[in-house]
């Protein structure tokens, strides 16, 4: 009988390849089980496919792309939402079904820039300060990222997207230098809670270098709460920078943005009411798309479940 | 019978998973009389605390469910009691003392006022007047042998050492009166010594009171010490259940035998080599005896059929084919 | 055989709490433990929770800075003295420590190959194209198969974990390891698997362990010399036989009568008329005198004001109690 089980541990040594992929599709097996038992998260995740679509397609999907550049149509101007323009036209003529789809092309772009730059910052610097916390590198960075949680965050893209060149790159550093702090902070947390643990303890005792611990050992296990929080933040991004050039500091017309589409129909409302609803109801959608894939992601990666 | 306090047939739990049930307790009878002190044996993960659980009703409903069995309190069921019912042998009949007395106590109230609570919502002590009842907790307090009862009344759980947790949770059990106790591994979370103080209090009190004790635990050491009959259980049955004496000079069981050769002794000799293996999957179990695998005398038929249990003497049960 | 591998004297570890009221306070965890671990020996460090025995451990291994006192170890004739919390890559290779819990000892997002690759990388074993090779060699001498190497800490049980962890501490070729309760969260079958283990391995590979624990049964059956230890001091130490044959300080009676045992011959073996009472205290306020007088059922007079100094009994059993007052 025990021999059984010794010949059943070689037969998984020889199929050794075709059981790791077994182990694979098992991992995915059970992820796909814990982000589909909330149906919104299966919601959100349509949403997410389709902003992506819309936002790499917009050329091909728009029906009139020559709309977002400069335009002027004042025969069809104003029309409200009916079949050859489904979300109506603005002031100059131009199709907003159009300007909100390639909107997403630039709240997409957006947000994967800031956060490409912003996470990675923030990570490094929590991870560092978290290892090294109640020393003097952890005091330096932890007060360096309290300054920048201190400023209102609004205020602080507002400053810096007014001081440089009002545009999509200005916007963009200014949502980037806001941002990185609150991944430290997460990192900062997680990093010192996990140096204290016996399997980091044991590293360094075998003689580990640091940035083997900081990279290896510490950071693969805040991975988790990093890509929940990154799948959440897209949407708040979008959020920010749509305020941002509603006060006129992102993309600079002709180029549309959901911001500038809702501040340039403000002054319609009521009675073109569909140039402002329809890029507010766009917002409000990849939002919330972002929203519950975010909350998915977090259940999927969640161990206690 | 007249004499049996609880009484478990044929009592099934699976949990359920991403993977299909997990066949946790599996068919296991066990019987409580009354004024008797019952051990329930087994390593951690074979059912032994999900048993208890189901007794009180205080699973996740959400996980597990129960297929099959019923769990008789004085030839009631109380799987099938309605809600009202159920609180009622809660507060009368039944409590239970857990493993981690940090986690049972609320650290935001005095242990005093915590007390206070079990006594205001009791059936027996409710029209009580206040000073009546704070001498009630006193009393209770001075059972379980803490010097100073007003002092610990008024502090709060974080103030006091561990045993003295312990303790209180087993005063917060016992001052109403109580016909069953369940107490799960109540000295594993503590040092050798202050263990031994918990395990000789709890044994003195329960047999003042006359009350029924299951008392669960990992250790065949503390097992031997605290109760008259042992039930020894692997992977959600019962394999074996006697006297306490007679199972310690008679064990049959492949797995009590190997349970018992596990324990390091006293006089030392060294530690025999272990039981081959761990625990099965109890999504997919052993379709036979669920100890097959890791059995040292495993015969054919043990792979394909479960075993039923036989009475070796009076008292003296196991589930094995080589009594059979 | 009999050179001494590790000496500790007067080993002092203490850790500063600032108190409500602004004064400085301190945790003596360890207060003056002295002891030596013969090459081949297993020492057997028994105590409560609380009693400082972790603290040693981590003192030794570096990760705390001892107040006081030196660390000697003796590899191959050359001796390393240390006073401080920084250990050399060569200390570091020689001396390994096992932990109590399995679970957190092993990082959950590894396989065991990168487990058990990091020590052989770090102290260059074997060159970069051998390392699986030796990491199967390893895995046998722990009894698992080749193929557990990709396995995921998170879907092997408690006591594979600790075998894992076992595997890790041999990689480099250590001569002295300290073991952390390694059992003390397993059952006892899984346990019996464990340090059955660990003495094959301790046969074969020669080496020297220090075996942290708290069960005295255990120690019966591993160890070849016994410490025990109250509130940061040792209170009482000898080699196995002798210490278990005439236990002589109170607190170890105390100790003794308090395992539960299973079977009569046991039971007689268990120091008579001796209850057990009251709990360790903080080791914030360590009592007067003797720190063990206010459990103490032999308590005198002079325990409540002096501390015992350690008394020579028989030739290696050392008492620290002023009932043995020569």
């Amino acid at each position: 009988m025990k021999n059984n089980i010794s010949a059943n541990e070689n037969t998984a040594d020889i199929k050794k390849k075709s059981f790791l992929s077994d182990n694979t599709r098992e991992k995915l097996r059970i992820y796909w089980y814990k982000f589909s038992r909330n149906k919104f998260s299966i919601l959100g995740l349509c949403i997410v496919l389709i902003s992506i679509f819309l936002a790499v397609f917009a050329p091909v999907i728009a029906p009139y792309p020559q709309h977002v550049k400069e335009f002027v149509d004042y025969d069809k101007a104003g029309l409200p939402p009916c079949a050859s323009y489904i979300f109506g036209t603005d002031v100059f003529g131009r199709d907003i079904f159009t300007r909100v789809i390639f909107s997403f092309r630039g709240a997409l772009l957006m947000s994967v820039i800031v956060l490409a730059i912003a996470v990675p910052v923030g990570v490094l610097l929590g991870l560092i300060a978290g290892y090294y916390s109640g020393t003097w590198i952890d005091v330096i960075i932890m007060r360096i990222t309290d300054v920048f949680l201190a400023l209102p965050p609004m205020i602080l893209a507002l400053a810096i997207a007014a001081v440089l060149k009002p545009n999509l790159t200005s916007s963009m550093i200014a949502v980037t230098v806001m941002w990185w702090p609150w991944y430290t902070r997460l990192v900062y947390g997680m990093a010192t809670s996990l140096s204290k643990e016996y399997f980091v303890k044991n590293a360094e005792l075998i003689g580990a270098s640091k940035p083997y611990i900081l990279f290896h050992e510490i950071l693969p296990n805040c991975l988790s709460p990093i890509f929940t929080k990154m799948a959440l933040d897209v949407g708040w991004v979008i959020l920010i920078g749509a305020a941002l050039s509603f006060v006129g500091l992102g993309e600079q017309p002709p180029t549309p943005a959901f911001g500038q589409m809702i501040s340039d129909g403000a002054r319609y409302m009521p009675d073109l009411w569909w140039m402002t609803i329809f890029p507010a109801l766009a917002i409000a959608f990849i939002i919330l798309g972002f929203n519950f894939f975010g909350d998915g992601i977090r259940d999927m990666l969640d161990r206690g479940r | 019978m007249e004499n049996t306090l609880l009484d478990i047939k044929n009592l099934k739990v699976w949990y359920r998973t991403y993977k299909g049930y997990a066949k946790v307790v599996d068919g296991i009878n066990l019987f409580v009389n009354k004024g008797e002190k019952v051990g329930l044996v087994g390593e951690s993960g074979c059912g032994k605390t999900t048993t208890m659980k189901t007794v009180l009703r205080v699973l996740d409903s959400k996980v597990a469910t129960v297929p099959e069995g019923e769990i008789l309190f004085k030839n009631r069921d109380i799987l099938k009691m309605k809600y009202n019912e159920l609180q009622q042998v809660r507060k009368q009949s039944i409590s239970m003392i857990s493993q981690e007395p940090t986690a049972a106590l609320n650290p935001v109230f005095t242990v005093g006022s915590q007390i206070m609570d079990i006594i205001r919502y009791s059936e027996q002590y409710k029209d009580y007047s206040k000073s009546e009842m704070l001498s009630l907790a006193v009393k209770t307090i001075k059972d379980v042998l803490i010097p100073d009862p007003e002092r610990i009344l008024n502090s709060y759980p974080h103030q006091l050492s561990g045993g003295m947790k312990q303790r209180i949770c087993i005063a917060m059990a016992l001052v109403t009166p109580r016909e069953l106790l369940i107490a799960d591994e109540p000295g594993t979370a503590l040092d050798v010594t202050v263990q031994d103080q918990i395990h000789k209090l709890l044994k003195a009190l329960v047999e003042e009171k006359k009350m029924s004790l299951i008392m669960i635990t990992h250790s065949l050491g503390v097992a031997r010490e605290l109760s008259d009959r042992i039930y020894v259980m692997y992977a959600g049955n019962i394999v074996e259940v006697a006297q306490t004496k007679e199972l310690f000079k008679n064990p049959l069981h492949p797995y009590t035998l190997g349970l018992m050769e596990c324990v390091p002794r006293l006089y030392g000799g060294g530690i025999s080599e272990g039981i081959y293996g761990y625990i099965p999957d109890y999504i997919n179990p052993p379709a036979g005896c669920r100890f097959y695998p890791r059995c040292p005398s495993a015969m054919e038929i043990c792979e394909k059929e479960k075993p039923p249990t036989v009475s070796v003497s009076e008292d003296h049960k196991v589930a094995c084919f080589k009594y059979h | 055989m009999n050179t001494e591998i590790l000496k500790v004297k007067n080993l002092k570890t203490y850790f500063a709490i600032n108190k409500s009221s602004g004064k400085k306070q301190y945790v003596r965890a360890v207060d003056g433990v002295s002891f030596s671990i013969k090459e081949g020996e297993i020492m057997g460090l028994v105590g409560e929770s609380g009693s400082g025995k972790s603290t040693i451990a981590y003192t030794i291994m570096g990760m705390y800075r001892p107040t006081e006192g030196e660390i000697i170890f003796n590899f191959n004739g050359k001796s390393i003295v240390t006073k401080s919390n920084k250990r050399s890559l060569e200390f570091k290779k020689n001396v390994q420590i096992v932990f109590q819990d399995p679970g957190s000892s092993l990082n959950p997002y590894h396989d065991v190959r990168q487990i058990l690759s990091l020590p052989l990388r770090v102290h260059k074993i074997v060159p970069k194209d051998k390392i699986e090779e030796k990491i199967a060699e390893i895995l046998e001498m722990v009894e698992l198969p080749a193929s557990f190497m990709y396995k995921t800490p998170t879907s092997i049980g408690g006591g594979e974990k600790q075998l894992v962890s076992i595997a890790r501490a041999l990689c480099s070729n250590p001569k002295f390891i300290i073991l952390d309760e390694p059992t003390s969260s397993l059952d006892v079958s899984i346990q019996a698997k464990i340090i059955n283990m660990l003495l094959k391995i301790h046969r074969e590979q020669k080496l020297t362990y220090l075996f942290i624990t708290h069960d005295l049964s255990l120690m019966r059956n591993i160890s070849t010399k016994v410490a025990i230890m109250y509130l940061g001091k040792i209170c009482e130490i000898a080699p196995t036989e002798i210490f278990y044959k005439s236990p002589l300080h109170p607190y170890t009676q105390m100790l003794l009568s308090s395992i539960p045992v299973i079977s009569e011959e046991e039971e007689a073996l268990k120091p008579k008329k001796v209850v057990s009472t009251g709990e360790i205290p903080s080791p914030v306020n360590v009592p007067k005198g003797c720190s063990f007088h206010t459990r103490c059922i032999q308590c005198m007079d002079i325990c409540r004001t002096e501390d015992p100094v350690i008394h020579q009994v028989s030739e290696d059993h050392f008492v620290r109690c002023h009932l043995y007052k020569s």
